[in-house]
């Protein structure tokens, strides 16, 4: 059944709407191929029994004409979004034996339009990482290897089960979410795409927050007609999220392939960081001539904060994350641990519950916030804050959207990154000034490097123009006809 | 400003850690690094400027404030590390 897995989501639907193949066919190549890829440790949970009954219910309405958008399509699940009797522990040791009774908006929008769960995916512990090796499932191992070695590399993170699960075939596509970059840097690390939607597009309720300013979340697929296909089911405004937007979704998938003639692109020259290594450069300049060549004016524009927007994210992100993470007390769900008294008890339930990442981003929090500190670190990250998204706003004044690399690195060896942590922090470089903005971005396979590992290019939008993202996405995408994949060594 | 043990040991009371006292110095020395890193903002001059609080420019919505679901006890204390007679059961709190 392998030929199954090598349609795409698009394709799929068509199959499964056409009767060539039944949802439940579809379903078990996948549940087979995820048995056989154990190994890549991409699902924390694997749920067949549910899966099986979700697709027989498409089979149903299939055979009664009743298709509904995601008809039959098995997707994975980031295990940051709850699931309704599901257990779901943002990969963390406090929520291990966490049931929710509830379903996060955005996975029951998924199901309203009939899609399957295949299971949850692995994740960097609360989504704090960018290498999934904060997880305390351990980490996700990158289905790509560099050509001639056998070593086990990242897939990046923090949705690295999910960049795993859809660039190995374990997944037709999955949920992620990106509070700094979790969505598209693993996605450029896996050869995938990937959409970190506007601020507000997506409901946040019932998924973990780490950071409530930032988080969001967005599909990641195979095809950018895929992930346009699943950010249409994710996207809609929900009383339940209060910084939810009102707002219509449009049809993502009708600007998939629409001409990009005449679009302004910015190429903004504070990306061009030292210490990039070439191959990265000489992608970047691929993608420009791309556009240039489908019929865009390319346009060189400034954003001179650029470099001040990782280390105001991290006092914006810890603090917020210090302050969500506060309910995790071992009282009314979660790891208890044994105390002589209440407080000890807290403290002892969130020093083992929490991995080391998380406590040192909770303690990095509790300071900035603490009295003395708050306007010297808080207040001042927040200034910045609107410092960087004002460059945005001044370059989309002379440009519809903002080319950029996704990443400053392939994908890099488990372990290598993980002693020094500002050295984590760094692969957000690219990445984190669109959430610190509010503003929507997709990554897109580009290329392969040197050793055979692919690179991804990033369209950055302005609020709330995820179609011109699609329109530009598919025209790179078109360009660069990136067909490689992994070799299947697990 | 590098922080010292005795500045983790209050942040780690803050932040409602427990801390093993080895692990005071090694981490006082990774989050001072992670500091000294974020320092760099006091370059950007900032006068003038109002803080951003939102990724997006919404008034948050308002609305009745009534109870709007509830009465599920049962599944609130589904997940309850220890509960008895339909309460959630703690360690004591007032001697």
């Amino acid at each position: 059944m392998s030929d199954l897995l090598s349609l795409s989501l698009t394709e799929a639907l068509a199959g499964l709407s056409s009767r060539r193949f039944s949802a439940v066919e579809l379903t078990e190549a996948y549940l087979a191929e995820m048995t056989a890829a154990r190994p890549l440790n991409a699902y924390v949970l694997e749920t067949p029994d549910q899966a099986l009954a979700m697709a027989r219910e498409s089979d149903a309405r299939i055979a009664r004409g009743e298709l509904r958008p995601l008809e039959g399509a098995p997707l994975g699940i980031k295990d940051l979004f709850c699931t309704k009797g599901v257990r779901s522990t943002a990969a963390s040791k406090i929520l291990s034996n966490f049931v929710p009774p509830y379903e996060s908006t955005v996975s029951a929008q998924l199901w309203r339009d009939g899609a399957v769960m295949l299971g949850k995916l692995n994740l960097d512990e609360f989504a704090m990482g960018s290498s999934n090796e904060t997880s305390a499932f351990g980490p996700v191992i990158n289905p790509w290897r560099a050509e001639g070695s056998n070593r086990a590399l990242s897939p990046g993170g923090s949705s690295g089960g999910s960049a795993a699960a859809v660039s190995a075939r374990l997944a037709l596509g999955a949920t992620a979410t990106d509070t700094g970059g979790s969505i598209r840097q693993p996605a450029s690390l896996t050869g995938t795409v990937g959409v970190k939607p506007t601020y507000g597009r997506c409901s946040r309720w019932g998924v973990v927050a780490f950071a409530s300013s930032l988080d969001q979340a967005g599909p990641i697929a195979r095809t950018v007609a895929d992930a346009a296909l699943l950010l249409r089911s994710m996207s809609g405004h929900d009383p339940k999220d209060s910084t939810s937007l009102p707002v219509e979704v449009p049809d993502f998938t009708a600007a998939v392939g629409k001409s990009p003639k005449g679009l302004r692109i910015g190429v903004p020259k504070e990306y061009r960081v030292e210490g990039m290594p070439a191959e990265i450069e000489a992608l970047w300049s691929q993608g420009v001539t791309w556009l240039k060549d489908a019929g865009c004016e390319i346009v060189e524009v400034s954003l001179p904060h650029t470099r001040y927007a990782l280390p105001a994210y991290y006092i914006i992100a810890p603090a917020e994350a210090s302050s969500n993470l506060a309910r995790y007390d071992g009282m009314r769900y979660g790891l208890r641990a044994p105390g002589d008294s209440l407080r000890e008890v807290y403290e002892a339930s969130r020093a083992e519950g929490f991995g080391d990442e998380v406590q040192r981003r909770v303690m990095i929090g509790a300071y900035v916030l603490s009295a003395g500190y708050y306007d010297a670190y808080y207040l001042k990250a927040q200034k910045v804050r609107r410092r960087i998204a004002d460059d945005f706003t001044a370059a989309f004044d002379k440009v519809d959207a903002l080319l950029t690399p996704t990443a400053p690195s392939a994908a890099f060896a488990l372990g290598d990154a993980k002693a020094d942590p500002v050295a984590m922090y760094l692969n957000d470089i690219f990445t984190v000034t669109v959430n610190l903005a509010g503003l929507p971005a997709i990554s897109v396979p580009g290329g392969l490097d040197r050793t055979g590992l692919p690179l991804g290019l990033q369209l950055i939008g302005r609020p709330l123009d995820e179609e011109t993202l699609f329109t530009l996405g598919a025209a790179v995408e078109k360009a660069a006809a990136f067909t490689a994949r992994p070799d299947r060594w697990w | 400003m590098p922080l010292d043990a005795q500045t983790v040991r209050k942040v780690a009371k803050l932040a409602c850690l427990k801390i093993p006292e080895a692990r005071l110095a090694p981490l006082a020395e990774e989050l001072s690094g992670i500091l000294a890193w974020i320092e760099q903002l006091d370059e950007v001059d900032v006068t003038g400027v109002e803080p951003m609080t939102s990724a997006v420019a919404i008034r948050l919505p308002m609305r009745e404030d009534v109870v709007t679901e509830g009465g599920d006890a049962a599944a609130i204390l589904a997940n309850a590390p220890a509960r008895h007679d339909g309460f959630f059961s703690v360690p004591k709190v007032v001697e």
